[in-house]
């Protein structure tokens, strides 16, 4: 009985270690993505402080109190710049552009000798800071943080004798001191988790469709008896590619309608669902729909490409596991950063240029460079793909190997 | 007689890989499959290639019909160069082995009209054959059913009707009864018989004497990827049955090695 186990053990052994490709996906792989996922997510947390950390911010001040004038020496190092002047609603307004890094901070007039005369078994309400900023910039949200850190030690430091962003409950209208409007806050969520909700259920339909479509067909035979008629092998490579985006395509718009009814019920709670709703113009619908369907053609070209290497639709699924991984990775690079890029070399990478223009179009920063950049590229791939799968087709060594 | 084919020092060569290198027991990197083989068939013939398993008889018919290219030299069929035509080539032949399968998912009717399409065969011509193909070989009742469900005997009668949708001048069946029941392979030599009448010109490889002996007016013997004997069954021959020459000429090649 023995024996018999250990005759088993030896020979599932030998069947996982005389495969190279299997021992490179179940123990290469697993280490070496986790690697590159962590790493790249590692320099992306990195960045994105950084990018809050590096952005001028202008910090206007209005009723600076003497007292707390040195707190604000060092600010130049932080790349903050005090600006001790009064403002006006019409510039707390304004702070509704998340482009602007501009923190407004407001004292009660003679907040020193009011901090003096108030006792805080009173009852009366303490003198109130106000901070108007934006959070969905980030360098005006880590100059609000920094100052209520700062403030907050100060209130502990003398009793509690004055309020930070004090909010009257009571009163018909409470004062927002986050200025983000909540188109600012839906873009923000919609642009870091749709694309690549987008393109990973694009990428599931593309894979479940062409190992089956290109390595089933070498599988079993029939791609054979496709070659042998007078069909050109371009036509056949092309007929692949756009039919399989086809219907990766509406396996994805089929996929997409599913998280769009449910991601109100997924982020439930402390968000106000209602206010995540989708505020996007026809123009921005158009490009996304141009935008998903390069990626889709570049999804199904690559996947396309991979499934004819392989031997048969196991071998093929192997193969297209590390690209999925890329792409998945790709997907969650927005999570790390503010907006998308405005470096149009970006663009020229697959499957990442699609997720920069989707985060754009989002975060309603779209711009056309980009857009044409993107969707001209993906198209001159898909047409590399076509030839090189054209080649592949007429290949015996790819269609026939054994 | 109307020369259709002519095969002028055919040569592939495979590079093996180490796994074959374990199957062929060689070390030798690369193994010569067909060796400057030539040989020509005439309009209205049935030409048979014999010889052993890996002769080389698989390998030249899909040089013929373009699957694989050529290393060196060409084949000319119907006036058209398997190397420089390819697509004009596949126009006129129709090419049946047992690797060519055909999808399950779909019916006869579908794959019919399907194959047509791809060999440019207009909508009159292709419903007027497939009504006359379907009838002759008993698919017109399953016509219907998916391949899937067909029995062994009606799936290889589908191919072999699906291979000549575009009724090419040329066939070429790659050992066209191997695996058949005895009916189904009944049903198969008698069509060829009938595509020779029809003026068709077949060429067929196989390993059966009997084949030969009852299909063929000419056949080319292959060992080794060479042309060994080629010509009408008398010549090549002399005068012994088939299989006796054969084995005679194998002994020849081989230095009398089994």
């Amino acid at each position: 009985m023995k024996s018999n186990t250990l005759t088993i053990i030896k020979k599932e052994f030998a069947r996982f270690f005389g495969d190279r490709q299997l021992i490179f996906t179940a123990i290469i792989m697993p280490g070496l993505l986790i690697y590159l996922i962590y790493s790249f997510m590692g320099t992306g947390i990195e960045s994105m402080i950084q990018e809050g950390m590096n952005d001028n911010v202008t910090l206007r001040v209005e009723n600076m109190p003497q007292s707390l004038a040195p707190m604000f020496d060092s600010a130049d190092s932080m790349n903050i710049s005090v600006v001790p002047v009064p403002f006006t609603q019409k510039d707390i307004d304004q702070l509704e552009d998340k482009n602007l890094n501009t923190v407004l901070m407001r004292f009660p007039p003679f907040f020193d000798s009011q901090l003096n005369s108030y006792d805080p078994q009173s009852g009366m309400p303490a003198p109130n800071i106000e901070i108007y900023y934006n959070s969905t910039n980030n360098a005006t949200q880590r100059v609000y943080t920094m100052l209520t850190s700062m403030l907050t030690a100060y209130e502990e430091s003398i009793c509690n004798r004055f309020d930070i962003n004090r909010v009257d409950e009571t009163s018909e209208e409470p004062v927002s001191f986050d200025q983000a409007t909540d188109d600012n806050i839906g873009a923000m969520i919609w642009s870091k988790i749709l694309p690549m909700l987008i393109l990973m259920m694009l990428f599931s339909g593309v894979m479940a469709i062409a190992p089956s479509a290109i390595a089933g067909e070498k599988e079993r035979g029939t791609i054979a008896t496709l070659l042998v008629t007078p069909m050109r092998r371009n036509e056949l490579a092309l007929g692949k590619i756009i039919s399989l985006s086809g219907i990766a395509l509406l396996s994805g718009i089929s996929s997409f309608i599913g998280i769009a009814l449910s991601l109100p019920k997924m982020i439930q709670g402390d968000v106000d669902t209602s206010a995540l709703g989708f505020h996007y113009t026809t123009g921005d619908y158009f490009i996304l729909l141009l935008t998903i369907l390069a990626a889709v053609l570049i999804m199904a070209s690559a996947v396309s490409l991979l499934s004819a290497l392989a031997k048969d639709v196991k071998n093929a699924g192997t193969m297209v596991l590390p690209l999925m991984l890329v792409v998945m990775l790709c997907g969650l690079l927005p999570m790390f950063q503010n907006g998308a890029s405005e470096n149009l070399v970006i663009y020229l990478i697959p499957f990442y240029n699609s997720i920069e223009v989707m985060t754009a179009i989002f975060a309603h920063e779209v711009q056309w460079m980009p857009v044409v950049v993107t969707l001209v590229a993906n198209v001159v791939y898909t047409g590399i793909a076509v030839w090189v799968l054209t080649r592949m087709f007429s290949s015996e060594k790819v269609m026939f190997a054994k | 007689m109307e020369e259709i084919l002519r095969v002028e020092g055919l040569c592939k060569t495979f590079t093996l890989s180490r796994k074959q290198q374990k199957i062929e027991r060689t070390t030798a990197k690369r193994k010569t499959a067909v060796d400057h083989l030539s040989f020509n068939a005439y309009r209205g013939e049935i030409f048979g290639l014999l010889g052993p398993n890996g002769a080389g008889k698989t390998t030249t018919l899909r040089m013929l019909s373009t699957l694989i290219r050529p290393d060196e030299g060409n084949a000319i069929l119907d006036g058209c160069s398997v190397v420089k035509e390819p697509e004009k080539v596949r126009a006129k032949i129709g090419f049946l082995t047992s690797e060519l399968k055909l999808e399950d998912f779909f019916t006869p009717n579908y794959l019919f009209d399907f194959f047509s399409r791809l060999h440019g065969v207009d909508e009159t011509t292709m419903r007027e054959r497939k009504e006359r193909m379907f009838g002759r070989f008993g698919i017109d009742k399953f016509a219907e059913v998916k391949v899937a469900n067909l029995s062994t005997g009606m799936k290889q009668k589908l191919s072999l009707v699906i291979s000549l949708v575009h009724d090419p001048e040329i066939v070429i069946f790659d050992e066209p009864t191997n695996g058949l029941d005895v009916l189904t392979a009944r049903t198969v030599t008698d069509y060829l018989q009938e595509l020779r009448a029809e003026g068709k010109t077949i060429i067929l490889s196989t390993h059966i004497f009997s084949l030969v002996e009852r299909l063929c007016d000419r056949v080319g013997i292959i060992i080794d990827g060479r042309m060994i004997s080629c010509g009408t069954l008398e010549e090549v021959c002399n005068g012994m049955t088939l299989e006796d020459r054969f084995f005679e000429i194998y002994k020849e090649q081989k230095g009398g090695e089994e």
